[in-house]
């Protein structure tokens, strides 16, 4: 098969259909065994529904890995009189190294739909809206596409599959914001607001869209439901380990031979990831580092991956975060300084200003390390930056600038002796 | 009565430890609050008790006991038996830490800013910051920023609280201010190009900034915080009697500031009142007493001028009395004025002169303040101590039948600017007392200088029908002197060897014992506050 890369090891439940454009369309993605789990959800009844995703043992594939049925089991059970429930998909996938959410909507639109259906309909919400990324334009076209078809299909709208059922969905483009993609702060972009994040309490079960009761799921998590719907939890436990079963995508970019998205069952050994189905490091050179999660996780050195399993209990137990699987591979010629500088430039960039460790200490950690870079770094700089990061940890409404934490702080941790080359060349040269 | 964490009164509490202290407080005090209850000061930026709270500038982060992390103490509810630390190593190392990032851009230009000496970063930074900073970055420049009306922005000094945006949004409700950008660039901004231009309410959000990001084009480079004396007092711009503060330096008034009062004007002021200060400094003033008409006008001493004005007084009993006074003056010293009247004869006409507007300005996110239509602080004491009002909307005019008077007449604190020299030409008896003199007392056999409000001390009624004090911040010209004192001891060599009072205190107290309205209130009680007058039987005299 074409799509970019395909490997035999994959577990496609969900990506079978990537790179095939018949798909995309309501028919092809019938005559793939769409829209049973919906029909399926609304047979069992609501709280069967919730049981079920229970069962799977399914986690939030937004990075934090909550458990969905049980978030879904703090919505009210039923709805109070003027408090309509909301849905949110969230599809502002912008952390750096995650490319997962866009190729679900581009391959496999009614998917998602389906997933929001399901979702929206177990928790008792008569509105889902679909929070898509400002800089998604194909993925954008496609989605409306694959909406209109299902509206006009009876799929969608005031009585969904003629069950009496009313389920709308709104497709809401953001304007490319990173934090538009925290939870809160896409509540509050969606409103019309600044997207800045709000305090918890009240959590989005209680008050979230609209000062109204609302889950907030991912693309991928709720793309993931209607297999589950329509075979059973326990057919969704085949597959990874017993704290996370199933199946997930990995986008894998960096220094592999064949970067992309893969299917693989949670638990496969990071190194199987990178030599085998990725084809190994280019040129034969040593592996130097791995981002297991995404930019705001912990980096590895080579040595923690040897015997690192990808599921969430095996990346934490490798000092890391599984996040979103988005895994960057460093080989050796990668300068560590320079990736940590450019993570430290994105979240300063794309701080809400809100929080005053986080807008300050994110640029200054930036210039800090900018100035490192070209070799002007003086020696206390390491536990100036240490000290930042402690100090932007724990302590802000959000975790953007614990997300800048980490990285920063790992990489000294594990990477120490670039950071003081740079700094002793520059001393060397007599920069100021 | 069962223990159910209820007071007597009947509203909830909690009961909670704060820094190895119990504390008891309201259900639904944050932390911060009752910390302050407790004792304790906890620093904070972005919280402000007329708005919302964001719990974004991170300072007032504490430790309770059981929380995971540090809890922002503006929006942690107290809870019974909950354990707060404030000075816990770990807090105090995280106040420390948000006070160096406030300082990485942060331009250090305290000795050309205006809030230098009462700035909270200054005064937070000095108690618990760092010795020395960090930073070898060059800092980013915004420069400063023309918001239109009285308010200046230099983005480089801001915190980025949002007080202002808040206040904005929430108190003034029109919405003028945003923040703009995000993250480091982030400042606050306009959204249009007139800004803050003709809102009436925008002068607050300088009072309000804790730093000298936002302030007072009126006020820059006037004077340093530490060398400005306060003293509270009452807004003289019109009858909602705002309590401020009389910020004075070189025995002038720098500016006002409003003062807290929850009853009348919250945290607030509107701008009217604030820039309506120049009137307290007008230079030009009457400093000593004078008797004799016209060229015959001699300068007396005060024992002199007053022996001669009670042998006059005496001479005259039973005389057709007309007394102008003024909502400018203070309710002792127009009480005593009616008094004096009313003990030398029949008085046939009791008056004031005062401005109008042709409407109120309200702010609508705290609805009790209002620049009201009178433009006088004392309007309602007038009222209630028998004046009625004359003449126009713009204080002139009224005065025909007074101007033409056969009999005594007074005249308090109405400088009469309108009026010819032949004002009181046919008066028997014509005492001028005032601030200024006027062409139009010409006539008058006795002119005495007396000290505005802001020099001395007394009560305003406000619009509330609420007696409020105000104390002396400026010291009087020569040898005026406040107008509760001379016809006070006036008043009592009249009356045949009363006691005359001597302090503003007795003088209020004859005033309680005087007036029904002002029964059972004692000038001690009414404190910084004030208190409402006695309910009116039947109305309240006003005209």
């Amino acid at each position: 098969m074409a799509y970019p890369y395909r490997h035999d090891r994959e577990v496609r439940v969900m990506s079978e259909a990537f790179g095939d454009p018949a798909a995309r369309t309501l028919e092809g993605w019938k005559a793939r065994g769409g829209y049973q789990g919906i029909a399926r959800a609304l047979e069992i009844g609501r709280a069967a529904t919730v049981d079920e995703v229970k069962a799977s043992g399914l986690r939030g594939r937004g990075g934090a890995g909550f458990p969905t049925g049980v978030k879904w089991s703090f919505m009210p059970r039923e709805q109070n009189p003027g408090r309509p429930h909301y849905l949110l998909c969230n599809a502002d996938e912008s952390e750096p190294g995650t490319f997962k959410d866009r190729e679900i909507i581009r391959w496999t639109p009614h998917q998602l739909v389906e997933g929001c259906l399901i979702g929206a309909y177990a928790i008792g919400a008569a509105h889902c809206y679909i929070y898509l990324r400002g800089e998604f334009f194909e993925a954008t076209g496609v989605l409306a596409q694959a909406l209109e078809e299902a509206y006009a299909a009876g799929l969608a709208g005031p009585d969904v599959l003629g069950s009496g059922v009313q389920i709308d969905l709104t497709l809401h483009v953001g304007a490319g914001a990173y934090i538009c993609g925290e939870e809160t702060g896409l509540m509050n972009s969606l409103e019309g607001r600044r997207g800045e994040p709000r305090i918890k309490p009240p959590f989005p079960a209680a008050a979230g869209a609209f000062g109204m009761p609302t889950t907030i799921n991912n693309v991928e998590t709720l793309a993931a439901v209607p297999g589950i719907l329509r075979h059973g939890g326990e057919w969704y436990r085949q597959w990874g380990t017993e704290k996370s079963p199933g199946t997930k995508l990995f986008c894998v970019s960096g220094h592999v031979s064949r970067p992309g998205n893969y299917e693989l069952p949670l638990g496969f050994p990071m190194m199987d990831l990178i030599e085998d189905v990725c084809g190994g490091i280019p040129g034969g050179k040593a592996l130097k580092a791995v981002i297991p999660g995404g930019s705001s996780v912990p980096i590895m050195s080579a040595d923690e991956c040897e015997s690192c399993e990808l599921c969430y209990e095996g990346v934490a137990a490798a000092g890391s975060m599984l996040g979103c699987a988005s895994v960057i591979v460093m080989d050796e010629t990668a300068d560590i300084v320079k990736q940590v500088r450019r993570m430290a430039d994105f979240y300063a960039h794309e701080s809400c200003g809100q929080c005053t460790p986080c807008r300050e200490g994110t640029a200054w950690a930036s210039r800090i390390l900018r100035r490192i870079e070209e070799g002007r770094g003086k020696p206390d700089d390491l536990d100036t930056l240490l000290q930042i990061s402690d100090q932007m940890t724990g302590t802000t409404i959000c975790v953007l600038s614990d997300s800048l934490a980490a990285p920063i702080v790992s990489a000294i941790e594990k990477f120490r002796d670039e950071f003081l080359a740079l700094i002793r060349r520059g001393e060397r040269v007599g920069a100021a | 009565m069962p223990d159910n964490g209820r007071s007597p009164a009947g509203a909830a509490t909690v009961t909670l430890t704060i820094d190895d202290r119990e504390v008891t407080v309201p259900k639904g005090t944050s932390l911060l609050e009752a910390a302050a209850l407790q004792g304790t000061a906890l620093p904070h930026y972005c919280y402000h008790p007329g708005l919302s709270a964001p719990a974004q500038c991170r300072i007032c982060l504490v430790e309770v006991e059981g929380a995971p992390k540090l809890q922002p103490s503006c929006v942690t509810m107290a809870q019974d038996g909950q354990v707060v630390k404030t000075d816990s190593p770990e807090a105090l190392k995280m106040r420390k830490g948000v006070l160096e990032f406030y300082l990485v851009n942060h331009p250090l230009d305290c000795p050309i800013c205006d809030m230098s000496g009462e700035c909270k970063l200054q005064d937070y930074v000095f108690a618990e910051g760092r010795e020395h900073g960090r930073g070898r970055e060059p800092k980013r420049v915004f420069g400063r920023d023309d918001f239109g009306g009285d308010v200046l922005y230099y983005g480089d000094r801001c915190v980025m609280c949002t007080r202002c945006v808040r206040f904005m949004d929430e108190v003034a409700r029109d919405s003028r201010l945003t923040v703009v950008e995000r993250g480091s660039r982030a400042v606050i901004d306009t959204f249009f190009d007139e800004g803050l231009e003709g809102a009436s309410f925008a002068g607050n959000v300088v009072d309000i900034c804790p730093v000298g990001a936002l302030v007072s084009k009126d006020f820059l480079h006037k004077a340093r915080a530490w060398d400005l004396d306060s003293t509270p007092s009452v807004c003289p711009g019109c009858s909602q009697g705002c309590n401020i503060e009389l910020h004075t330096r070189d025995n002038l008034v720098q500016r006002l500031k409003p003062r807290e009062n929850a009853e009348v004007n919250g945290h607030w002021m509107c701008d009217f009142g604030r820039a309506n200060y120049e009137g307290l400094n007008r230079g030009g003033r009457l400093e000593a007493p004078a008797a004799g008409r016209g060229a015959k006008r001699r300068p007396a001493g005060w024992d002199e001028a007053l022996g001669q004005l009670f042998a006059r007084l005496q001479a005259a009993a039973g005389a057709d009395v007309k007394i102008v006074g003024s909502a400018e003056w203070s309710c002792e010293g127009l009480a005593a004025l009616a008094a004096v009247g009313a003990e030398t004869g029949e008085v046939s006409a009791r008056v004031f002169r005062s401005r109008c507007a042709a409407d109120e300005d309200r702010l609508p996110g705290f609805p009790a303040l209002a620049r009201r239509r009178d433009l006088a602080p004392n309007v309602d004491g007038a009222r209630t101590l028998g004046f009625s009002r004359v003449g126009g909307e713009d204080a002139a005019g009224g005065l025909e039948e007074v101007a033409a008077h056969d009999g005594v007449l007074f005249v308090l604190g109405d400088d009469l600017a309108d009026q010819e020299a032949a004002f009181g030409e046919a008066a028997s008896l014509f005492v001028y007392m005032g601030a200024h003199g006027s062409e139009a007392a010409a006539n008058a056999d006795f002119v005495l200088p007396v000290t505005t409000f802001a020099e001395q001390e007394g009560t305003f009624v406000n619009v509330q029908q609420r007696v409020q004090r105000f104390w002396p911040g400026l010291r009087a010209p020569g040898e005026a002197r406040p107008a509760w004192l001379v016809l006070g001891a006036l008043l009592a060599a009249l009356r045949g060897g009363e006691a005359a009072p001597a302090s503003a205190a007795a003088a209020f107290s004859w005033l309680a014992g005087e007036r029904a309205a002002f029964a059972g209130l004692s000038y001690e009680g009414l404190g910084a506050e004030g208190a409402p007058l006695a309910a009116p039987a039947g109305g309240n005299g006003a005209a």
